[in-house]
């Protein structure tokens, strides 16, 4: 029971059986524990009654109506359970989606990932964990999107500001960014400021709050 | 029922004529015509007419009675409104009334007649059946031959069986003498005894061997009536065909849909998610394997290989029917369309409800391909779609602030987009004067694919 209690509780909701094995895998190889793996929305919600994990990682698209069961059962969890972290996987990106997770809880212990990024086991085992310390994660690709729309400010940046941009809104610390673009952390932190005063946002070194404030600039609707 | 075949049937009747004739009025030349099945049709036939007459006939006239009061006993004044009101009553009763007697005559024929008999398509909703009672010729012919069926025809038919029944009395005529001790009326004059009833008899003998024959006269005369009126004519039979083919021809699309549905469901929830959890797999492998080892190399190679392969087979997946349009339907669809296009687009989707699958896929592929148009052709800085259910039809309307002149002629994929959205039965419209903006417009009707009943 100890060596349980002091690694991160998972429970996993993913309907494919073997995808969820392999989850389940991933997870007790990187130091989770995963007391609970189900099929379905509805075995999620109960088994997260149960087990109380400190976070859930659900597919969104689950019997028996294979659209979005997985994400209304992961909204409901974030009003039940302030403190629960959640991470969200989506076979595409939807920004629906995105938007409702990034709104609960104020942002934060959140995740929306593509499925395609658990083969990257590494980094995915990161994301996880920096959601479960209390972090936003989006997936590169929604990120992409959104700066795709272009609009004014944003326009003014740089090319190396855009793309460090891109991996401010996916949740990346300072120096995870340096070592991303192989550049000194310094140099990453006069980027970070100088995007945060064209785009006029407050400046900050808390990397979520910094999260946080870049995803709600860019989700704003554009003119 | 067999579906119309004119020109075959037509073409190949002289051939076949000779050997076996189709109809009562072609097999009355054979001598053997009073020994024939065709006989036992005709007189089938006939006595199937009486029952029909009856119950047209009998209620009809229950209405009329009134009217027929009125014309009676009424001043000139009633009896002109009385004759206004029948002739009211029949315009507004007939046309329903006929097309049931239509069907049930369209039957009967084949009794006397054994080509078939080329039918309209049934009409796609009771609106339209209704209104097609009143407007469509076709169905005043119907009407038409409601109107001789209790007019002439039981007059005719009362004639007929006048005739037979005279000939059978003559012909039993000595019989019909001998077993009374009165003077026996025979229709055509009296006989007390056998002797005088004789040259009756003679008569009636002389007279019998046409009876088949006035039998298969009646009947083919009145088969070859109900075929004029109520076989649809070469227009209605194109007509016929062409509503086929296309009703044939949006079967072929749903079914095509639904294929690609299916093939889309089983790649994603077979293939995808295997993949994802193999290449899930070869990951966790890497990471137990010495770094420099040859093994290491080997299943980072075969990750990597995996993680395209994963790349593809989304792409392959998106392209036969995007999952997101399965999932969530067409707003969703066409949001996550915008958000990868090239240039911005403004989705503005208020739809009342989801639109039917096979609907969806069209619309889909509407604004996509359009969307690429607009990348590719336009130079437009950005772009707009909207999505309305305007009535019974499905509006999709995709523009662009670019430089226009955009053409189908020059196989910018307008042409495939055409003939996409008249296999949906839908209306395509394109405004793309030279200098922008260009606005492309589809409506397609918004009904449910039936699967045609018969």
């Amino acid at each position: 029971m100890d060596p349980v209690r002091t690694a991160v509780r998972v429970v996993v909701a993913e309907d494919d059986v073997l995808l969820r094995e392999g989850l389940a895998g991933l997870l007790v190889r990187f130091g989770f524990a995963v007391p609970a793996a189900v099929g379905d929305a509805d075995a999620l919600l109960v088994a997260v009654a149960e087990h109380r994990p400190d976070l859930v990682l659900t597919d969104v698209r689950m019997p028996p109506g294979h659209t979005d069961e997985g994400l209304r059962a992961a909204l409901r969890l974030r009003r039940e359970h302030p403190d629960l972290a959640v991470v969200v996987l989506s076979q595409y990106v939807e920004h629906g989606a995105a938007a409702d997770l990034l709104d609960s809880g104020a942002g934060r212990r959140v995740g929306y990932l593509l499925k395609d990024r658990v083969v990257d086991v590494e980094e995915f085992a990161g994301a996880l964990r920096r959601v479960v310390d209390g972090g936003t994660v989006v997936d590169p690709e929604v990120v992409r999107q959104l700066l795709r729309r272009q609009r004014d400010p944003i326009d003014r940046l740089s090319a190396r500001e855009r793309e460090v941009l891109a991996l401010v809104a996916e949740g990346r610390s300072n120096s995870a960014i340096a070592r991303e673009l192989v550049v000194s952390e310094a140099a990453v932190g006069k980027h970070v400021g100088n995007i945060l005063a064209k785009l006029d946002l407050p400046p900050t070194d808390d990397a979520n709050r910094r999260v946080l404030a870049v995803l709600a600039y860019l989700r704003q609707p554009g003119d | 029922m067999a579906s119309p075949e004119p020109s075959v049937a037509s073409a190949a009747a002289p051939h076949t004529a000779p050997a076996e004739p189709e109809t009562v009025l072609a097999a009355l030349s054979r001598p053997n015509f009073a020994f024939g099945r065709w006989l036992w049709r005709s007189l089938a036939y006939l006595l199937g007419t009486v029952p029909v007459v009856l119950a047209v006939g009998v209620p009809l006239g229950v209405l009329a009675l009134p009217c027929a009061a009125l014309a009676a006993d009424g001043s000139g004044l009633e009896r002109a409104g009385a004759a206004l009101l029948a002739v009211a009553l029949a315009l507004a009763c007939g046309p329903l009334l006929s097309a049931p007697v239509a069907m049930v005559e369209r039957w009967r024929l084949r009794l006397v007649d054994a080509r078939p008999v080329p039918r309209r398509p049934p009409a796609e909703s009771p609106g339209r059946w209704l209104r097609s009672r009143y407007a469509d010729p076709a169905a005043w012919r119907e009407s038409a031959d409601l109107a001789l069926l209790v007019t002439v025809v039981p007059v005719l038919y009362t004639a007929v069986a006048v005739v037979l029944l005279l000939i059978g009395v003559l012909v039993a005529a000595p019989a019909l003498v001998a077993g009374s001790d009165r003077p026996v009326s025979l229709g055509i004059g009296t006989a007390s005894t056998v002797g005088q009833a004789i040259p009756y008899a003679l008569v009636g003998l002389l007279a019998a061997p046409a009876a088949p024959w006035l039998v298969g006269l009646l009947a083919g005369g009145h088969g070859a009536l109900t075929r004029a009126l109520l076989a649809a004519g070469p227009d209605e039979r194109l007509r016929a065909e062409l509503v086929e083919v296309s009703r044939s021809r949006a079967r072929l699309a749903a079914a095509f849909e639904a294929e690609r549905r299916r093939i889309e469901r089983d790649l994603h929830d077979g293939a995808q998610q295997r993949l994802v959890s193999l290449t899930l797999q070869l990951g966790l492998a890497r990471l137990d394997l010495p770094p420099d080892s040859p093994a290491a190399h080997s299943v980072a190679s075969a990750h990597r290989q995996a993680k395209e392969l994963m790349v593809e087979l989304r792409a392959l997946i998106h392209d036969i029917r995007p999952q997101v349009l399965t999932d969530r339907g067409l707003a969703t669809a066409v949001e996550e369309l915008a958000d990868r296009a090239g240039v911005p687009v403004t989705v503005d989707a208020a739809l009342p409800a989801r639109p039917p699958a096979h609907l969806e896929a069209t619309a889909w592929f509407v604004v996509a391909e359009a969307l690429t148009n607009v990348a590719r052709h336009s130079d437009a800085t950005r772009a707009t779609v909207r999505l309305r259910r305007r009535g019974d039809a499905l509006l999709v309307e995709v523009g662009d602030d670019g430089r226009g002149g955009a053409e189908p002629a020059r196989g910018s994929g307008l042409t495939g987009l055409a003939d996409r959205v008249a296999v949906a039965d839908g209306r395509m419209f394109l405004s793309s004067p030279v200098g922008g903006p260009t606005l492309l417009s589809v409506e397609l009707p918004w009904t449910p694919y039936e699967p045609p009943s018969g």
